[in-house]
C-alpha cells in the first residue's frame, strides 16, 4: 500500500475539494501571495476532529466533541513573516489572508509562482483512519468504567479516581512556493488517571497515562488502560509514605522513560534552531564543542512509527528524520524548520511544527531522546553513597538563554550506601543545560521511551512529543525539597 | 457562505448588527437542541480579531493577523449532559455540533447536579464595565512603537547585545452567551499589549528578562521607551548571578510573581478541587487561611481591569465579595455544579475569579520597604516549573532574584529552587506591598514571607 499517496488523496478529499480549490486555484493563490521579495510562502490547511470524555465518582460526567477547521497563509522575506489566517476555506478569504500576509515586503513586481505541484512522499508511521470511530461511543464509556474498577481495586485507600479519553484526528494539506505539495493524516488517542489516595488524614495523588498515534483499540488490546490505572495508584500510595525531600546539591539517579524530560529541557529547547540564529540560546555557536560527557548521544526522532511525537511530514511538508543532536558528548547540529534552515545555512530536519493553521511554524522537538549505555541500572543506583533515585516528573521548564532549567520529580526516593531506601514527597530539580550532561557519569543499559503523555508549550504554541533515556547517574544536580 | 464577523479594519466589529448577527446564532443553537429534544442547553460564541507585530534588532520579524470565531454548545437530557464546539458557524454546522453534543449525551451518565444556572442567581443588570476600546494603530504606527520600545532597551545599557524582540499587539473580542432559561448576555472587550524581551551579556554569560504593558484602553499603555527601558534593567541587573548555600530564608515575591500565590490558593478554593477532595483546604470555610489581616476580595466590576465582567461563563452575575477577610476564609471559587456538589450557592466562578486582589498588608509602601522589612533573605522575580501539588500543598519552584542583606540588594542569583508548603506559607505572609500589579486578573503587591527553604549548593 502506498500510504502516503493515499494520504495525499485523503487530504485533497477532505480539505480541498469540498471548498472547490483545485492546483489551478491554488496557483492564483501564491500569485496573489508571491512578490519580487518574498522568498518563499506556504498555505496549511487543517481540518482536526477532537473528543474528550471524562470519568470522576465512578461516572462518565462528560463528554465533548470538537471541529477545528481553517487555512494559514504565510509569506517569507528574509527574516520576515507576514502571516494571516481564515477559519473559512474559501478561495476568497484565502485571497483576503494572501493579501494581508505579503504585505511584509512592501514593493516588488511579480514573482514566479507554481503552475503545478509536486507531491512530496512522507513515512507511513501511522494508519490514517479516524480514531474516533475506531472504538463505540458506548465502548468508550465502558473502557473509562473498566479504569476506574481497576482503580478502586488496586486499594481501600483509593479514594477518588479520575479518568480521561481523548482522540484526535487531524488531516493537514501543506501547499509551498517551490510547487511542493505534503500532506499528513494525523491519528492521536491518550488515556489518562489520576488517582487520591488517604490514609490517616494525609491525602495524595497519582497519575498514569499514555497514547500515541493510534487507534483507540490500542489502549486495550495491550491492556495498556487497566496498567495506567495500577500504575497511578502504585505512585499514589508510594506517596503516601513519603518523608520530607532533602534540599541541595546532590548525586541524583535518573529512572529510564519519562525522566527523559531531562533532555528536553536541559538541551532540547537550547537547540533549536529559531534561538541558535538568534544567538538567544545559551548554546549558540558551540556545535563542535564538548556538551556533556563522553558516550552520551541524543536524538531526537520524528521517524518513530506509532509515537505520540511522531510526524510522517512535518508542519512544512518537510518528511521528518533522526537528527542526531549530541554524538558521544559532542554537539553536532540543531533541530530546523525551513525559514531558519535556510537563514543558517543547513538543511531543514522535519522540525518546522505549529499548534494549528492559526499559529506559525517553528522549531520543534518531535521525540528526543538518549541512546542506551553499557550500565546495569542496578549497578548504577549502587554507585551512590547519598542522593536521590527519581523515577516519575511532572512537567519542566527552561530559560534558553540562561540555561537554567527545572523539572519536578512526583515519585522518588533516598538513595543511601548504595540502596534505594525512602520515598521523598515530589521536588523540583534545578539545573543549568550547557553542562549539566557534563555531570553524567553512568549511562544505563535499559533505553525506554515514555508512554505518550507529553505536550510541549513554546511561545504560547502546543504539540505532542515524546521524549526518551536509559537510567542515568548525573553527579550533582540540586534538588528543591524542604529539608535543609 | 459570508463571514459573521466584520471585517479587521471595521469599527462595526461589535456594534448592535454584529451582536445581533451571533445571538441569531446562539438562538439557532438552542432552537436545534431543543427541536432534539434536550430539556436544557446554554450556548456561547467568542469571535474575535487582532493584529500583532514584533520588531527584532530593529527590523520587522513577524506580522500576524489573527481572526478567530468559535462556538460552544451543552445540551442537557434530564441529568445528562454532552458539549461540543466549531469554528463553523454557519447555520448547518451550529445544527451538526448540536447534533454531536446531543449524540454525547446519550451515553454520558446521570449526573444529579447536572445543569444550567440557577434561573434566579443570572445577571439581570449588566453595568457599562469600560472594557471595549477599540483601536487601529495601522501597520506603521504599530511598527513604529514596537521598534521605538526595543531601541529603548538597547539603548539604556551597554551590556544589551540581543534581543528576541518588541510586540505590539491589539485585539478586540465579543462573547455572546445565551441558556434556555432565555439568558441573552453580551461582552465586548478589548486587549491591547506592548512587550519587549531583551538579552543583556557580559563576561559571567547571558541573561534575559522582559517588561510589558497592557490594558484595555490604548491611551492608558505605559510608553513604548518605559516599557524598553524596564526590560534592559530588569535583564541586566540579573547578570553574575550567583548560586546559594542551601538554607532557610524570609523570601520577598516581586509583584510580577507574587500573583502565583494567589493562582495556587484559587486552585484550593475552587469547587472542582474541593468535592474530589484535591484539595490541602478541604473544609475550610470560617477557618484562618491566611494571616491575620489578609482581605482577599473579587473586583468583578472594577472599571476598565482585565478581569472585569458583568456575568460568568454560565451567565450567572458577578459581585464583590470578600473571599478572605481577615485571614479567615469567606466563601469558596464555586460554579454552578461545583455548588450543587456542595450544597452551596454558585458564586459566579465558572470560568474563574473576576480581580481577585489581596490588600496591602502592614506600613510598607513598596518593594523597597518590603525588603527593609525583611533585612536579610531572597528576593524572588523570576519563578519557572511547576512544582506545586493542590492536593498536599506542596510546593518547590525553581527561582531566580537577588540576596538581600541590611534591606539592600547585595547580588542576583539563580539555578536555586524555593520551597514549603501553601498552607503554611498563607499564613506565614508577613507584609504585602502597595506595590500592585495590575496587569492581570490576579492583582497583588509584593509578598514578604517569613521563610522558605532555598535550595542551591
Amino acid at each position: 500500500m502506498n500510504v502516503p499517496a493515499n494520504t495525499l488523496a485523503i487530504a485533497r478529499q477532505s480539505l480541498l475539494e469540498p471548498a472547490g480549490i483545485d492546483e489551478h486555484a491554488l496557483s492564483q493563490l501564491f500569485a496573489r501571495l508571491m512578490t519580487a521579495r518574498v522568498d518563499d510562502a506556504d498555505v496549511y490547511f487543517q481540518y482536526s476532529r477532537h473528543e474528550a470524555w471524562s470519568l470522576e465518582e465512578g461516572i462518565v460526567k462528560s463528554g465533548s466533541h470538537n471541529i477545528e477547521a481553517g487555512v494559514g497563509v504565510r509569506a517569507v522575506a528574509g527574516e520576515k513573516q507576514g502571516f494571516a489566517y481564515s477559519d473559512d476555506i474559501v478561495l476568497p478569504a484565502l485571497l483576503d489572508a494572501a493579501t494581508a500576509a505579503r504585505a511584509i515586503a512592501h514593493e516588488g513586481g511579480a514573482a514566479r509562482t507554481p503552475v503545478r505541484f509536486e507531491n512530496v512522499a512522507g513515512h507511513a508511521l501511522y494508519a490514517p483512519a479516524d480514531p474516533l470511530a475506531s472504538l463505540a461511543d458506548d465502548a468508550k464509556v465502558k473502557l473509562l468504567e473498566i479504569v476506574e474498577r481497576e482503580a478502586r481495586a488496586q486499594d481501600p485507600r483509593v479514594k477518588q479516581v479520575m479518568a480521561s479519553l481523548a482522540a484526535v484526528h487531524e488531516t493537514v494539506l501543506i501547499a509551498r512556493a517551490d510547487g511542493r505539495l505534503a500532506a499528513d493524516v494525523r491519528p492521536l488517542v491518550r488515556l489518562n488517571v489520576t488517582v487520591i489516595v488517604e490514609a490517616d488524614g494525609r491525602r495524595e495523588t497519582g497519575t498514569a497515562g499514555g497514547g500515541g498515534r493510534q487507534s483507540y483499540p490500542y489502549l486495550i488490546e495491550n491492556d495498556l488502560a487497566r496498567a495506567y490505572a495500577r500504575e497511578a495508584v502504585r505512585q499514589a500510595l508510594v506517596n503516601l509514605d513519603a518523608v520530607e525531600a532533602p534540599a541541595g546539591t546532590m548525586p541524583v539517579v535518573l529512572g529510564p522513560g519519562w525522566p527523559g524530560i531531562l533532555l528536553h529541557e536541559a538541551i532540547g529547547h537550547g537547540l533549536e534552531g529559531d534561538f541558535n540564529r538568534k544567538g538567544t540560546s545559551a548554546f549558540a555557536g558551540r556545535v563542535g564543542q564538548q556538551v556533556a560527557a563522553k558516550g552520551v548521544t541524543v536524538v531526537d526522532d520524528g521517524t518513530l512509527a506509532g509515537r505520540r511525537g511522531s510526524l510522517n511530514v512535518d508542519d512544512e511538508g518537510t518528511p521528518t528524520q533522526c537528527t542526531v543532536l549530541i554524538e558521544d558528548g559532542i554537539l553536532k547540529g540543531y533541530m530546523q524548520d525551513l525559514l531558519n534552515a535556510r537563514l543558517m545555512g543547513v538543511a531543514p530536519t522535519g522540525n518546522g511544527r505549529r499548534e494549528s493553521y492559526a499559529h506559525l511554524p517553528m522549531p520543534r522537538m518531535t521525540n528526543t531522546y538518549m541512546l542506551a549505555g553499557s550500565h546495569d541500572p542496578g549497578e548504577i543506583i549502587a554507585s551512590v553513597d547519598k542522593g536521590l533515585y527519581a523515577v516519575n516528573f511532572g512537567g519542566g521548564q527552561v530559560d534558553i538563554t540562561s540555561g537554567k532549567f527545572v523539572f519536578s520529580a512526583s515519585e522518588a526516593y533516598l538513595i543511601e550506601n548504595g540502596k534505594v531506601t525512602r520515598p521523598v514527597k515530589g521536588a523540583t530539580l534545578i539545573g543549568n543545560g550547557p553542562d549539566v550532561l557534563t555531570r553524567v557519569s553512568m549511562v544505563g543499559n535499559d533505553l525506554k521511551l515514555d508512554t505518550g503523555v507529553g505536550t510541549c508549550g513554546k511561545e504560547g504554541q502546543s504539540v505532542p512529543v515524546g521524549v526518551g533515556q536509559p537510567t542515568l547517574r548525573i553527579d550533582s544536580l540540586t534538588v528543591g525539597g524542604t529539608q535543609a | 457562505m459570508s463571514s459573521v464577523i466584520a471585517p479587521a479594519t471595521s469599527d462595526t466589529f461589535a456594534d448592535a448588527a454584529a451582536r445581533r448577527r451571533l445571538a441569531e446564532v446562539v438562538e439557532i443553537a438552542l432552537a436545534e437542541a431543543k427541536r432534539l429534544g434536550a430539556s436544557q442547553a446554554e450556548a456561547a460564541i467568542n469571535v474575535s480579531q487582532g493584529l500583532s507585530v514584533t520588531v527584532r534588532l530593529g527590523e520587522v520579524e513577524t506580522v500576524e493577523h489573527t481572526r478567530d470565531k468559535g462556538l460552544g454548545v451543552t445540551v442537557y437530557f434530564g441529568q445528562r449532559s454532552g458539549s461540543a464546539s466549531t469554528t463553523d458557524l454557519s447555520a448547518a454546522a451550529v445544527r451538526d455540533s448540536v447534533r454531536a453534543a446531543c449524540a454525547i449525551a446519550k451515553y454520558t451518565a446521570e449526573d444529579d447536579c447536572a445543569g444550567l444556572a440557577d434561573p434566579a442567581l443570572l445577571a439581570r443588570e449588566f453595568p457599562e464595565l469600560g472594557l471595549y476600546h477599540p483601536w487601529n494603530p495601522g501597520m506603521d504606527q504599530a511598527i513604529a512603537a514596537a521598534r521605538e520600545c526595543e531601541a529603548a532597551a538597547r539603548a539604556e545599557d551597554k551590556r544589551i547585545t540581543n534581543s528576541e524582540g518588541a510586540t505590539l499587539s491589539t485585539h478586540a473580542g465579543l462573547e455572546v452567551y445565551g441558556n434556555s432559561h432565555g439568558f441573552l448576555g453580551h461582552q465586548a472587550a478589548t486587549r491591547h499589549g506592548l512587550s519587549v524581551s531583551v538579552i543583556g551579556q557580559d563576561d559571567s554569560g547571558m541573561q534575559r528578562d522582559y517588561w510589558y504593558t497592557v490594558d484595555r484602553a490604548p491611551g492608558k499603555l505605559e510608553s513604548p521607551e518605559s516599557v524598553g527601558r524596564e526590560a534592559a534593567r530588569r535583564t541586566v541587573r540579573r547578570l553574575g548571578g550567583r548560586k546559594l548555600a542551601t538554607g532557610k530564608w524570609p523570601v520577598v515575591f516581586e509583584a510580577p510573581v507574587a500573583d502565583s500565590l494567589l493562582s495556587h490558593f484559587v486552585g484550593a478554593v475552587r469547587g472542582s478541587s474541593l468535592y474530589r477532595g484535591a484539595s490541602f483546604l478541604p473544609d475550610s470555610l470560617g477557618k484562618p487561611v491566611f494571616a491575620s489581616g489578609v482581605r482577599l476580595h473579587e473586583q468583578p466590576h472594577l472599571p476598565g481591569a482585565l478581569g472585569s465582567t458583568a456575568f460568568d461563563n454560565e451567565g450567572v452575575a458577578t459581585r464583590a465579595r470578600d473571599l478572605v477577610r481577615d485571614g479567615v476564609l469567606q466563601g469558596y471559587v464555586l460554579d454552578s455544579y461545583s455548588a450543587r456538589k456542595l450544597k452551596l450557592q454558585s458564586t459566579g466562578n465558572a470560568g474563574g475569579v473576576h480581580n481577585l486582589t489581596l490588600d496591602p498588608l502592614g506600613d510598607a509602601a513598596g518593594l523597597d520597604a518590603l525588603l527593609q522589612r525583611m533585612g536579610t533573605g531572597l528576593l524572588v522575580t523570576e519563578l519557572i516549573g511547576f512544582g506545586v501539588n493542590t492536593v498536599t500543598g506542596d510546593y518547590s519552584r525553581g527561582a531566580a532574584g537577588f540576596w538581600v542583606e541590611g534591606g539592600a540588594i547585595q547580588y542576583p542569583v539563580e539555578e536555586i529552587t524555593v520551597a514549603g508548603n501553601l498552607r503554611d506559607m498563607f499564613r506565614d505572609i508577613v507584609a504585602v506591598g502597595a506595590d500592585v500589579d495590575t496587569r492581570g486578573n490576579l492583582r497583588t503587591g509584593s509578598i514578604l514571607l517569613g521563610a522558605l527553604t532555598v535550595a542551591g549548593d
